[in-house]
This record gives structure tokens, sequence and C-alpha cells, in this order.
């Protein structure tokens, strides 16, 4: 009896093509409809600043002036700002979250695992004004008596470490960044690690590898396109980091090349001036700082993407080699 | 005009929301506008619900920028705002907008020096350290307004407010009327282009890089420094007399001000004797005729008995109440209001 039901059930197939059909449709909605949000993000965007485009054309992106009284707005200052603090932020963090992430899934001990990944999430879940508070009383005052009078000692030759120091500044910006991208590089650097093969690894320590070898050649070099999607997750999140970033950085448009200076990053201009932008053009040309943040946001993704392909390529090749 | 439209359709579903839970029980009024009174308006409507419960009222404390907007596209029944509203944006309302005065603040200059003494600053002083000409706190034009106090050879850190803002509105109202120099590079507006010094968020932000920075002097409002205990200077006003900041000092600018008859006016730099020179009003925006007549009459009972038993419960909030004879003038405009 059951083999006959199982040859009817495959003579019934036909019929439940329409649900396959239907379950292609409904996803394939879902997916464009998020393709749509993206393009009506950028439309409206670029609609609601349509007044400050026409008016300062290429200039909003080439002029330092910020000036609400007169009306002459430039955004340049502040793409340095956010790039400058995004680039910190990452350059901390990648590190620091890329060895927690080898030593969770490669070093540690079994016992220890869960409790440190608890914690390393739960970083996540500490809401960005607190962090900022967090900045302003205990990190500010901490960073501008000890780490940085002592950078300003041995690196003051440099120009990326001179002139007075406040606290506040383009590198507490970037620290602060660093904190809150540190948790999703870490767990995505951790996930795609726990993806690597054993066989990977068991191939590598039976030709004799040291337990770095392993890491290095067996774990690290064959996660390496994962783990740069895992940074690049990282500095999505770090160009648009606002709060936080707006309590420590000084808000000062300027561009300056030390890192002790105040700065100005374009999500913070918009936090800070939005609510209280009375004339059209105001108004506008922090739409179209919006739209800059936006632009900034999806060069970077693409420049990511470019680099993955190599990347993937080399592996390619060294892989025939 | 697209623009105000633009908002209004974010808005509007978020209020129709808010509407449509209410409606059923009783009438709401609806408004919107300026953070810095939100503490005293949510205690008037609280109280006010005890007085005439048939009708609520509902505020959003978005800021005076989008308080403006929204009373312009008719969003909501009314705006509120930290500065009044500007020739140009007047002449898009689609009917006549009346400002009404309802409380008054002041910004305090606070700083941050070993002991903590109390200082006395003069127009010249502060417009100076502002512009970014005084550097020092041992500045001859600092230490000749306070002998007696030891000011140290050190940098002054100037801390201003980043987030748009009524009090950098009554700040910068109040130093382009003492100088002209800041009138003419700088100007007044609710965030302008500073000359120097660090930006923090939100009064709390300020005070916060104040109390953390040595050295560190910024403009704060007056609670703020209240409740922070920071020592905050003595300003001398436009009579030669230095005065401490306080509700009476306020209330006194106020008295003094030159008042005009659109109550859109300026009380910085007033010249009574015992006004403190660096302070503000609030107003809520009302069109002179209401839409909605069952809405309007409800409207106006309640800015009657805003000015009347409302104003008595300021000074508990840290607000300075209106003069009579100003409250008695709003109460003549209210009576005006037609529906």
């Amino acid at each position: 009896m059951p083999a006959i039901e199982r040859t009817a059930a495959n003579e019934m197939a036909p019929p439940s093509r329409f649900g396959d059909k239907a379950f292609e449709w409904l996803t394939l909605a879902m997916a464009m409809a998020v393709v749509a949000l993206v393009f009506l993000v950028g439309w409206q965007l670029a609609r609601g600043s349509s007044l400050a485009i026409q008016k300062f054309g290429f200039h909003f992106l080439a002029t330092s002036t910020w000036d609400p009284v007169a009306e002459q707005f430039g955004a340049l200052p502040f793409i340095y700002g956010t790039v400058v603090s995004s680039l910190i932020g990452v350059i901390i963090a990648v590190p620091l979250s890329i060895a927690t992430a080898v030593y969770l899934t490669e070093l540690a001990p079994l016992w220890i695992r869960q409790p440190l990944v608890s914690l390393i999430e739960m970083l996540a879940a500490i809401p960005s004004v607190i962090l900022g508070l967090w900045g302003i009383f205990v990190m500010i005052p901490w960073l501008r008596d000890y780490p940085f009078p002592l950078l300003k000692k041995m690196f003051g030759w440099t120009p990326l470490f001179r002139g007075p120091i406040y606290g506040v500044s383009m590198l507490a910006g970037g620290i602060i960044i660093a904190i809150m991208i540190l948790p999703i590089i870490t767990s995505v650097s951790r996930e795609i690690l726990r993806s690597v093969p054993n066989l990977q690894r068991e191939a590598a320590y039976a030709l004799g590898a040291t337990r770095w070898e392993v890491t290095r050649i067996a774990v690290l070099s064959y996660a390496r396109k994962g783990l740069f999607g895992a940074v690049i997750l990282g500095l999505g999140r770090a160009l648009g980091e606002t709060m936080a970033v707006t309590m420590v950085i000084g808000n000062t448009p300027q561009i300056v090349a030390s890192l002790f200076a105040p700065g100005y990053t374009l999500a913070s201009v918009i936090a800070n001036e939005f609510t209280e932008a009375t004339t059209d053009l105001y108004l506008q040309s922090l739409f179209e700082i919006g739209l800059v943040l936006f632009g900034i946001t999806i060069l970077a993704n693409l420049v990511a993407q470019l680099l993955l392909k190599t990347i993937g390529t080399k592996m390619a090749t060294r892989a025939v080699q | 005009m697209k623009l105000s439209t633009l908002l209004a359709k974010f808005t509007l579903p978020f209020l129709g929301l808010i509407c449509a839970s209410a409606v059923s029980a009783q009438m709401t009024i609806n408004g919107a506008g300026a953070t810095f009174p939100y503490p005293i308006y949510s205690k008037w409507f609280d109280e006010y619900a005890k007085v005439d419960p048939s009708v609520r009222f509902n505020y959003q404390s978005i800021g005076s920028g989008g308080g403006q907007k929204q009373i312009l596209a008719q969003t909501v029944d009314f705006g509120a705002s930290d500065g009044p509203m500007s020739d140009d944006n007047l002449a898009k309302a689609p009917g006549k907008l009346l400002h009404i005065p309802t409380v008054a603040g002041a910004d305090v200059v606070a700083y941050n020096l070993p002991g903590n003494p109390v200082l006395k600053l003069d127009p010249d002083a502060i417009a100076g350290v502002f512009l970014g000409q005084i550097k020092k706190w041992n500045d001859p034009k600092i230490a000749a307004l306070n002998p007696g106090i030891k000011l140290p050879d050190q940098d002054i850190v100037v801390v201003h407010r980043s987030d748009g803002s009524g009090t950098t509105y009554i700040w910068t109202d109040y130093l382009s009327k003492i100088s002209s120099e800041w009138k003419q590079k700088v100007g007044t507006n609710t965030s302008v282009n500073w000359p120097t010094g660090l930006g923090g968020k939100g009064n709390e932000g300020v005070a916060g890089q104040i109390k953390q920075t040595p050295g560190a002097l910024g403009y704060v409002e007056l609670i703020y420094a209240v409740q922070n205990k920071m020592p905050y200077a003595d300003m001398k006003n436009a009579s030669g007399e230095f005065m401490k900041a306080s509700l009476e000092s306020i209330t006194a600018a106020m008295a003094t001000a030159q008042i005009p008859d659109d109550f859109r006016f300026s009380m910085t730099n007033a010249p009574g004797k015992d006004a403190y020179p660096i302070a503000g009003a609030t107003w809520l925006l009302v069109y002179e005729q209401q839409k909605d007549p069952m809405k309007g009459k409800k409207l106006v009972e309640f800015l009657k008995w805003a000015m009347k038993d409302g104003e008595k419960m300021a000074r508990d909030l840290q607000y300075a109440p209106l003069p009579e004879k100003v409250q008695e003038r709003v109460l003549k405009r209210v009576d005006e209001i037609k529906y």
C-alpha cells in the first residue's frame, strides 16, 4: 500500500508547481521591494534637496562654509569627518574583533566561549545615547588625561597628533565608533570562522603545522573573503553612527590634520540641526547632506564589492598554483 | 511650500493615528513645536484636563522649526516656537498667524575654573571670548572686571550648542545686540557659523563638557546650571548693573523690553536696572481665524486659562512668568481670535 501511494504522489507532482511559482513570485516581490526602497530613499532625498542642488551645485561638495545665517552651505568638512572618523573606527576595531573571533573559535576553552559571546553581544545592545554619555563623562576625561598626552609625547612630531588636547576630538569619535562596531564585526567573523570546515584544520595539523600556522594558513586564509565582508558591514555601520559620535566629536566643521582637533560628521549635522531649521534652503541643504551620506554608503559598498572580487580571484589563482 | 507639504506627508499619518485613538472619547487639540517649554506645557495640559475634561491636548515637542512648518501646513491646531517667526515664513501662512508669548527663560554663562568663583562679565568680554579674540582666562578685559579673583594663565575652551536651539537663538541675539562685529560676521539664528569653540549636543551636552573640561566656558539654560550646581557669571546689563540670572531678573527684563503689538519681541539686553540681559520668551502660534469653531472655542478658553492660572505654575518649573502688564495685553489679543 505505501508503495502505491508513493508513486501516486510522484505522478501528482505537476499540480504542486503552482505553489512553487507562487512562492517564487512572492520572494521576488519581497526582494524587489527592498530594491525599490533603496531607490525610493535616494529619489526622495534628491527631491527634498532640489533647491540646494540647484543653488550650490558642485560647490556643495567642495566648499567648507556652513553658515545658516547667510545661507551658505558646503559639506566638505562633514564628508571629511565622516570618512576619517569611520576609518579610525574600522582601523581600531578590525584587529580587535578578528583577534577576539579567532580566540573564541580556535583557542578559548569551551566553558569560557559562551559567556564571552554573550558579553560581546550585550555591548551591541547598549543604546547609542548611553554610550555617548559614557563617552562624555568617563572616556573623554580619561583619554584627555592619560592616552592623549602620551600619544602627543610619542608622535607629536607627526601632524596627526599636534595641537591642544580638549578630549572631544576626531580620535574620540573614532574610538566610540570602534566600540560600537566591534560587536558586529566580532560576531559575524566568529560565524565565518566557525563555518571553516574542520577538514582544513585537520589537514594542516597533519602536515605538522603549529597552532598559529593552522590559524593563519588553514583558517584565516580560507575565511578571508567572509572576514572582509564582516569588516564592510562594520564600515557601513560606522558611516551612519550618529548619536554617540555627536556627543564626543566636538561638532566643529573644519578640516584639520590633527586627530586631537574636533570634527563633525554628516549624520551628526542632520541630527543636530534638522529640528530647528526654519528656512527652505537650510532644510534642503540638510536633505542634501543626507543624500551625500547615502551616496558615500553606496560608494563604500561598491568599492567593497570590487575589492572582494579581486580577493576572490587572487585566492582562486593561489589555489590553482 | 513644497517642502512643508512634504513634511506634512511625513507627519500626517502619525498625527492621524493619535487623533483616531482619541476621537471616540473627547475632542483633541494637536500642537507641535519647541522643546524648551515642553515641561510647562505638559503640566498645563495635565492641569487643564481637570478644568475641562471634554478636551484633550496633544503636544509633540519636535523643535521650533518643525512647529513653524506644521502650523504653516495646518497639520496642527497650534504651533510653538522659541524664536519669533521671520517675515518670510509669516508671509507663507494661509491666514493671519498670532504669536502668543507664554513664559521666558535665560541663558547663563557657565564655566569651569579652580575654586569656581562667581565671575562678573560684561558685553565686551563675552563678545571677545566668543569671537575668539580673548583667548586666556587672565586676559586684562576679564581681570579688570574681577579684582580679587585669581585667574589662571589658561586657555579658555569655548563650548556652544551644536544642535539648533532656542537657547542659541537667545544667545546669538544677545551677542548681535552688544557687538556690531558679531552681528556682521555671525548674526542671529538657532544655529550659526561659530568663529571658535567646541559643540556640545543639547544643554546637557554643553553642561557636561564644561564640567569635564578645566578652563571651559559656555552658555546653558539657567535651570541646567542650577541643577548641575555649576557657577555662572553675573552679567553687566544695559544700565551698567551686574545682574545674577534669576526668575525675577528675567521677568524684570520682559517688563522693560520693547514689545510690539504682534508680540514678536526680543528681550535681550533689556534696558531695566534689574533686568538680566540674556533672556528670551517662547511663543504659541495660532491662527486669528480658527477653521473649526468648536476647537477654536476650546483653544481660546485654554489660552485664557493659561494666562490667568497657568502662569502661576511657571515658577515651580523654573520658568519666568510674563509680567502682569504683558499678560493683560496677551489676554486682549486672545479675545480677538475668531471662531
